[in-house]
């Protein structure tokens, strides 16, 4: 089986070595994954591994397929009508796209902080504890909480709103908002949290708060994040994969990417030539 | 090539810029200038509708009243001696102790005159004399004074809206009207009064007896049916169209009919309500019951489109942030976006409902047009709505329903103004950021 598939890589491109995940195990297990949208080919043949608590960034120029893949691993885009995924995603060695995976559950496992702060235009209180109530996670009001009491101080954010839990989350500045976002993602109690772009929309005082939480939240989470800056690239990930045109071109440790590119096209984008 | 070239040059073409400016700034200036002609002018034609209206239907509101003394007479009134409300109401003759009293008053001879003068009292005068003996057995025998309605052509009268100097052949009103009228005047026997009867009854083929409140429960009931109808099928279309409905020719053919409805004519939908509701299921015709189906019919693509122009404004990005914590499709939809977008749906429903509270042309098809004097006790029972009763004041050719047609209209009006400036209201009030 493990033959037929490399042979296939091999088929289809030069050459795409997936580099073991020696230091952590592996979380997520993704092999041959092809996207299209209607008839565009997004992302083509992208086999990586998410190792377990540690933070794996991915990064390329616009219009890569890196969010589109991201959005993958929770099945985020199965909201898109003419989106196609095909390939094995494994989590904990299950395949999620099989008949019996509940994208409920999957979701609930594998928590998602969108490019702009999007907290729901209701209180803070309520926006933390949306994911419990919806999952049934908590029985009473005591227990509910102190998991959100819980969420936002893991986020960083429980200092700065305990005495305005009931205003609007909207009311809160860019970053807080994010922090919010994240504590609200990680209420739910989730294995991995994906983040595409979190930083993108707040100015460096927050990017550097939030880039700070993610060093934390590596204790306890596996992180995906996708990121435009190389240089929050290097300062957060651990493992780095570059993306291009939909290829995954090159994966591995983040010093060794930005350090020593094993590829043209990454030496390329990493020094500035284009992207 | 020379330096002086150059800088002949550069003077002209500052001279043209300076001459261009001039001329943009102009348009610009006569630009504006249409556009206040155009906004006055829309006032001014707004004042004078409103104007007119006011003018002609404030009066409406009042009612003229006669005082006259009556003398009850036992023979006429309680022939057997008993005065039981249900005995008086079966043998008693009023309507002979008025004309027998006022004859008297006027000393009115023959039978003309004395036509002439019962015509300066409603016809409503003869129940007012009941009730009101009705309510005193004992005043029976003596003399009693009371008020009664003048008829409508004493109160356009007294109105000021009938010209005395015509010659008589011309007027309503004749002289020797005019003479008692004059008299009654010098006693103190005419009052102008708030029109009650005008929000308490039904319609009357007398002017001063018609009511409008039968209109106003039958669009009541009328609106009632559209709303139960509309607002739920409306806002389940409007949300399965713009949430679930899979993109495909299928769905695109019925955006484009539901866009396609909301400019059909109503009349079609009246024809539609004749064919289908009454002719097909043989439900009750004039019913308000069928009316608010027709209307739901003609509002349902309104609550429709402006539902998914306001489940559309609702952001992705809440979509998004709600299936990532692991929602359900129909959660997100009853969670959030369903919440957030009900301002906007509950905004285009009152406009559709104000529409179709105005609505007249689809109801004369299924016969709410009918004369009705009774007040509807129900969605099942004849009735009339607001803007059909207006036209049957319209058509009607009395002085007197002239006033009620405006009057009419004014009440229509705010009704509608309350409805469309509670939009408004609940926009402004709902309105999000994010």
């Amino acid at each position: 089986m493990e033959e037929v598939e490399k042979s296939q890589t091999v088929a289809g491109e030069a050459s795409k070595p997936v580099p073991p995940a020696i230091d952590h195990p592996v979380k997520m297990r993704t092999r041959n994954v092809n996207v299209h949208y209607g008839e565009k080919h997004a992302i083509r043949n992208v086999s990586l591994d998410i190792g377990e608590r540690e933070v794996t960034s991915l990064i390329g120029p616009s219009g890569c397929g890196k969010s589109t893949y991201l959005r993958c691993l929770n099945r985020m885009n199965d909201t898109i009508d003419i989106c196609r995924v095909t390939g094995d995603l494994e989590l904990d060695g299950e395949n999620i796209y099989s008949d019996n995976v509940d994208v409920v559950q999957l979701r609930a496992r594998i928590g998602m902080v969108f490019q702009k702060p999007n907290p729901f235009p209701k209180s803070i209180f309520e926006n933390v504890a949306y994911g419990p109530r919806l999952h049934g996670l908590v029985s009473n009001r005591t227990d509910l909480d102190e998991v959100v009491k819980q969420s936002l101080r893991r986020a960083g954010l429980f200092d700065e709103v305990k005495d305005r839990m009931e205003d609007p989350g909207t009311s809160l500045s860019g970053g807080q908002q994010q922090r919010l976002c994240i504590a609200r993602a990680i209420a739910v109690g989730p294995e991995i949290i994906l983040m595409d772009e979190p930083c993108s929309a707040l100015d460096p005082i927050a990017t550097a708060r939030i880039e700070e939480l993610i060093d934390e939240l590596r204790q306890n989470y596996t992180i995906v994040i996708v990121t435009h800056s190389m240089q929050q690239a290097a300062r957060v990930s651990q493992k780095t994969a570059f993306f291009h045109l939909g290829d995954l071109i090159e994966h591995g440790d983040t010093p060794q990417v930005f350090t020593n590119p094993r590829d043209e096209k990454t030496q390329g984008y990493i020094t500035g030539r284009f992207g | 090539m020379t330096d002086a070239s150059d800088s002949v040059m550069i003077a002209n073409q500052k001279e043209k810029v300076r001459e261009s400016l001039r001329k943009r700034l102009r348009s610009e200036r006569r630009f504006r200038a249409y556009g206040v002609v155009a906004i006055s002018f829309a006032v001014l034609m707004l004042v004078f509708l409103i104007g007119t209206i006011i003018s002609n239907g404030y009066s409406a509101f009042s009612q003229t009243w006669l005082k006259v003394d009556v003398t009850l007479e036992k023979d006429l009134i309680a022939p057997d001696g008993r005065t039981d409300p249900k005995t008086l109401r079966e043998n008693g003759d009023f309507r002979a102790s008025l004309i027998e009293s006022l004859v008297a008053k006027f000393k009115s001879r023959g039978r003309e005159e004395e036509r002439l003068l019962m015509a300066m009292f409603s016809t409503s005068a003869e129940q007012t004399l009941q009730e009101h003996v009705i309510r005193n057995p004992n005043e029976i025998g003596g003399t009693v004074s009371i008020w009664v309605r003048a008829s409508s052509d004493i109160d356009q009268l007294y109105k000021g809206r009938i010209n005395r100097d015509l010659p008589q052949t011309s007027r309503t009103v004749k002289d020797i009207q005019l003479r008692w009228y004059d008299l009654m005047a010098a006693e103190r026997r005419i009052d102008s009064r708030f029109n009650k009867g005008f929000f308490y009854s039904g319609d009357s083929r007398e002017p001063e007896q018609a009511g409008f409140w039968g209109a106003i429960v039958g669009s009541f009931f009328t609106m009632l049916v559209t709303l139960i109808l509309a607002f739920p099928v409306g806002v389940a279309t409007a949300v399965y169209l713009e949430e679930f409905a899979p993109k495909n020719r299928f769905t695109d053919l019925i955006e484009v009919n539901i866009n396609n409805l909301a400019a059909v004519p109503s009349i079609v939908f009246g024809l539609l309500g004749l064919a289908v509701f009454l002719n097909f299921f043989e439900l009750p015709r004039s019913a308000p019951l069928v009316g608010g189906m027709v209307l739901a019919l003609m509002t349902l693509p309104t609550i429709i489109i402006s539902g998914r122009a306001a489940l559309k404004a609702v952001p992705p990005s809440v979509r998004e942030a709600a299936l990532g914590l692991g929602a359900s499709r129909v959660q997100v939809v009853t969670h959030h976006v369903l919440p957030l977008a009900m301002p906007g749906i509950l905004t285009g429903t009152i406009i559709g409902m104000a529409q179709a509270l105005g609505e007249t042309a689809p109801l004369l098809m299924i016969g709410m047009v009918a004369f009705i004097v009774d007040i509807p006790g129900g969605p099942t029972d004849a009735s009339t709505v607001i803007p059909v009763q207006i036209y049957l004041w319209a058509d009607s050719p009395e002085r007197g329903f002239v006033e009620k047609t405006s009057g009419g209209i004014m009440v229509l009006l705010i009704f509608l103004v309350t409805m469309n400036a509670s939009a408004v209201y609940l926009r402004k009030k709902f309105e999000r950021r994010w």
